[in-house]
């Protein structure tokens, strides 16, 4: 059994003295506190995104990005957070309004979720779930039905179409994603993520292992995270904001959010099943937590920066370009890399 | 294919990707347009009625407004009929300057649209690129003209003033520089897989119908079509300039595109003629008196040149009296932008902004 982080703190705190036997309640608070601390994590890396995006971008287009709020901007992102917040939040008239409210927290709970089987550093882990990279495809499934709602319910044409284009992409890309990381868990063994990590330790990274299916998971992923050039849920030049067009203030937010959320996310994935997730070089005398976790941030930034570089590169694909990538490039790709990949793994090479 | 409810969708006037004021009524079968209705008239400002109430002289900074982004090309269109009517001749060292601030000014279009095209279509550097060397060059005509957009600086009788002093240094030095930075735009576009997805064949126009709907300039160079006033009916000193005109074969939007580019090095290559031939020559840049009441005699005349866009015509109707009798605009836009709804016809709704942005037009040229 794995460390995680609330074996870590019952043993800090057992450290200093204090222990506790059966009793429900400190549990209870151990845990709220994880939650808040995951939170809070999620929140700074989205707030670090946004910003480290306009910067890069900045600097790619000849620009330099923030320059006024605070040294080089870095406080950009907490001004954005209050402008949100004291925004109005419109709801048009002939919304659905009880769809129209759930539909961002239906987008944004799944982002943070799949953080829970998520392994940012040796001990550093809310929960090894034995499935866990099921887990995490099985929620991250889920906020496409909350896109569909949200354009549904706006009652916007630009709304309704933006929608279907984002859940046709993101169902569509579904597919070769699950299918690559299928080749990743048959060398492995195993779902749980702290397994695929350690499995990386003993062999090698598997980008090295599955180059074939790493490239169809990237591709996969951009569009996943609704990036340049896979941008269909915003596609602004013909449907003004896609489906969030008619949200604005803290709902927005939440669509805001849970988009950077999701990048973090899919690079979080991306670096844990092909980049060796938090191993890399230790230096004796600083914590192998600290080490580790400072590893996955650099291997997660690392993809962020490759998708803001993309961003500055290239235009956005056509809709029907998009899906005909994804169903006939794709998806025959991802079987193909699955079969070889489960040829070797039956003859005892991987 | 099968086919599903249709449905009208409305794109503008107030659209991220229109330009400006228009207004496009789509009529949608999923995301194919199955037809489109444009509306016109948004940005009208009645600019040929404004004419007949104002001086000959007075008219020029109406014609800045019209296709605000070249304004010295919409100068000189309107000076050159207004010189026919009054039959002056400018010297020689002013056509010169006006050829350089006209292929200058060309230069500046094809960087708004290259700019404007690739961020309809979501690549957001381009434009930034685009705006820094267009920087440069209005640089330059706000040292002629005093102004960055609205020139006035091409008048009947000659120019506003003659250069100012390291005028064809700086000039000079700004030639020397920009092909490297159009050679940077076409390394980051020309080649790259995603735009030759998006933009090659959509927007077809065949040589024949882009005639019949009366497309000009770029947009019928790339339908194959060899067709380009400076050479077909010289004005001004192009017949002594050295240069070619570019045309494509392809008629899709791509060939469109790559035709600007060309243009913009072919630009380069005039105003390098036309800066040596204003360091060599010497003399005045206007004619030496034109009267501030100015009565033509009774008549008319019809100049038209290449603008940016495609053809620039002005028709001026005088009655002897100080004010034009009437005036009227032929402008590139807005017969450009007429072959639109053929063009986009069983395209997707990604390929209207597309082909939209390839038309490359100026609300204040459509509407007037």
């Amino acid at each position: 059994m794995t460390q995680t982080i609330y074996d870590n703190i019952v043993y800090l705190l057992s450290l200093v003295g204090i222990s506790f036997g059966d009793s429900i309640v400190p549990k209870i608070i151990i845990v709220l506190f994880i939650a808040i601390l995951i939170l809070v994590e999620v929140s700074l890396m989205v707030m670090f995104f946004t910003w480290m995006e306009r910067k890069v971008l900045g600097h790619i287009q000849v620009r330099r990005g923030p320059m006024i709020t605070g040294p080089h901007g870095l406080l950009q992102p907490i001004v954005d957070g209050i402008k949100l917040l004291t925004k109005e939040d419109i709801t048009p008239k002939r919304a659905d309004k009880w769809l129209y409210f759930i539909a961002p927290l239906i987008v944004f709970v799944p982002s943070i979720l799949v953080f829970i089987p998520m392994p940012f550093g040796q001990g550093a882990i809310v929960s090894d779930l034995p499935v866990g990279i099921l887990y995490i495809m099985a929620i991250s499934a889920i906020s496409p039905v909350g896109v569909l709602i949200a354009g549904w319910a706006s009652d916007n044409k630009y709304a309704l179409l933006g929608s279907l284009r984002a859940v046709a992409q993101d169902i569509s890309y579904e597919i070769p994603m699950v299918l690559t990381v299928i080749g990743v868990v048959l060398i492995t063994g195993s779902l749980s993520m702290q397994d695929i990590v350690l499995a990386q330790g003993e062999k090698t990274w598997f980008v090295f292992l599955q180059p074939l299916g790493f490239i169809i998971f990237l591709i996969a992923a951009i569009a996943e995270m609704s990036r340049i050039p896979f941008d269909l849920h915003e596609s602004e030049s013909e449907f003004v904001a896609g489906f969030f067009t008619e949200y604005s203030g803290m709902k927005f937010a939440f669509f805001f959010l849970a988009e950077y959320a999701h990048l973090f996310g899919i690079s979080a994935i991306m670096a844990t099943l092909y980049f060796g997730g938090w191993q890399g070089p230790l230096i004796p005398g600083i914590p192998v937590v600290i080490m580790s976790v400072g590893w996955f941030t650099i291997k997660v930034l690392a993809i962020v920066f490759f998708t803001i570089w993309l961003r500055g590169t290239v235009p956005r694909v056509r809709v029907d370009q998009i899906l005909s990538i994804g169903w006939k490039v794709m998806i025959p790709l991802a079987l193909l890399n699955l079969f070889i990949t489960g040829l070797l793994v039956a003859g005892g090479v991987l | 294919m099968t086919e599903t409810e249709e449905f009208t969708i409305n794109v503008g006037p107030v659209h991220p990707s229109t330009h400006g004021v228009l207004r496009f009524v789509l009529r949608m079968d999923g995301e194919t347009i199955k037809d489109t209705e444009m509306v016109l008239g948004q940005l009208h400002r009645g600019l040929e009625k404004i004419a007949e109430s104002r001086s000959y002289l007075q008219f020029v900074p109406y014609t800045d407004r019209l296709d605000y982004i070249s304004g010295m090309t919409n100068n000189y269109a309107y000076t050159k009929a207004v010189e026919d009517l009054a039959g002056i001749t400018v010297p020689r060292r002013g056509e010169y300057l006006r050829v350089l601030v006209m292929e200058l000014g060309r230069i500046v279009n094809h960087m708004l649209f290259t700019g404007t095209l690739f961020l309809d279509l979501a690549a957001s550097t381009p434009i930034m690129y685009c705006f820094r060397d267009r920087h440069n060059i209005l640089e330059l005509f706000e040292s002629l003209s005093g102004a960055r957009i609205t020139f006035n600086y091409i008048r009947p009788g000659g120019v506003r003033g003659d250069i100012p002093e390291g005028f064809i240094d700086k000039t000079r030095a700004l030639l020397k520089e920009l092909p490297s930075r159009i050679d940077e735009y076409a390394e980051l576009l020309n080649d790259n897989e995603i735009v030759k997805m998006r933009l090659k064949g959509i927007g077809m126009l065949n040589p024949k119908d882009a005639i019949n709907y009366g497309v000009t300039g770029p947009m019928l160079r790339g339908s194959g079509v060899s067709y380009d006033i400076r050479k077909d009916d010289p004005y001004s000193v192009y017949d002594e300039l050295d240069f070619k005109v570019c045309t494509r074969n392809e008629c899709d939007t791509y060939a469109r595109y790559v035709v600007r580019m060309d243009e913009m090095r072919e630009s380069l290559h005039i105003a390098e003629q036309a800066l040596d031939a204003i360091e060599r020559l010497q003399g005045p840049v206007s004619t030496p008196y034109f009267p501030r009441i100015f009565k033509p005699v009774r008549g008319e005349s019809y100049s038209r040149i290449e603008a940016p866009k495609g053809e620039l015509g002005f028709y001026i109707v005088s009655d002897g009296s100080e004010h034009p009798y009437r005036v009227k605009i032929r402008s590139p836009s807005f017969c450009n932008l007429i072959a639109l709804p053929q063009m986009v016809k069983g395209l997707k709704i990604s390929d209207l902004v597309a082909v939209f942005g390839i038309v490359d037009i100026c609300l204040g040229d459509v509407d007037r």
